[in-house]
């Protein structure tokens, strides 16, 4: 990812996981279904947790539970061991890696 | 089963359904408290390891989040066992905090128990426990999953009336 100049145009509104440079984001947080949550659960931590529309909040539940993990953010190192640490205290199973 | 009320979150419970949310709560705070040991499932289950592959990676991040992760589930247990009525049935009225704490408490109260039950994907509730019903009615199978059962409804019904 390196050399790509960042695009010269106003921030637009988007979460603050996406607010850190791409250079800074190679780390990802991981969610992993799991037989016990509740889907309208999970739905309620993505929204509550990132911010998230509800629409994408479902996107991304039906993400983890049909293909068994999907990420929920991506950022530096630091910031998904803060999403996973937060994710593990509302029971979701949580993993980071590099992305 | 929850629903709302002006700014709270209400529910009539029988004297049954105090007596199972304070076992289970109580549990929960005994697993946290007493012999803590990650290799026990159910914990292995609430405190995942966050690198799967890079266990002195996992170590670390223990070392700076745990005590955080541990103390708030020992709260929102707590928060559940303050809410309830003291012997007898009765109505439980949450705040949006106590509601909250609450949804997380019966989460980690069906973690513990869906690891504890093998409850897998695709495991039918109802017909594991005609299953369990017909090899011995009296067993605590029957009644862990019924408990089980009982917390999913109660924590639907909670978060419905959350976001209702």
């Amino acid at each position: 990812m390196g050399g790509m100049a960042a695009p010269q145009v106003a921030p637009v509104e988007t979460p603050d996981t996406e607010e850190v440079p791409v250079s800074d984001r190679p780390w990802v947080t991981i969610v992993w279904d799991d037989p016990v949550n509740l889907m309208s659960y999970v739905t309620w931590v993505f929204q509550k947790l990132f911010g998230y529309s509800r629409e994408r909040a479902e996107k991304l539940m039906l993400d983890v539970h049909h293909k068994g993990r999907a990420v929920v953010s991506s950022g530096a190192r630091e910031r998904m061991e803060h999403d996973a640490a937060q994710l593990h205290a509302y029971g979701l199973w949580a993993t980071v890696e590099r992305s | 089963m929850f629903r709302r009320r002006g700014e709270r979150y209400v529910a009539t419970l029988a004297v049954d359904e105090v007596r199972v949310l304070r076992k289970v709560a109580s549990e929960v705070v005994g697993l946290l408290t007493e012999g803590f040991d990650h290799t026990d499932p159910v914990v292995g289950r609430l405190f995942p390891e966050v690198y799967p592959d890079d266990s002195a990676g996992t170590a670390e991040f223990r070392k700076y989040t745990e005590g955080d992760l541990k103390t708030g589930k020992i709260d929102q247990a707590g928060a559940v066992l303050a809410a309830l009525p003291d012997s007898a049935g009765g109505e439980v009225q949450l705040d949006a905090e106590a509601a909250e704490a609450w949804l997380r408490a019966l989460n980690d109260a069906r973690l513990a128990m869906g690891v504890r039950l093998e409850i897998k994907d695709g495991t039918d509730l109802g017909a594991e426990l005609d299953e369990a019903v017909a090899a011995d009615p009296s067993s605590s199978r029957v009644f862990q999953l019924s408990v089980y059962a009982y917390l999913g409804y109660l924590q639907e019904s909670l978060l419905n009336a959350m976001i209702d």
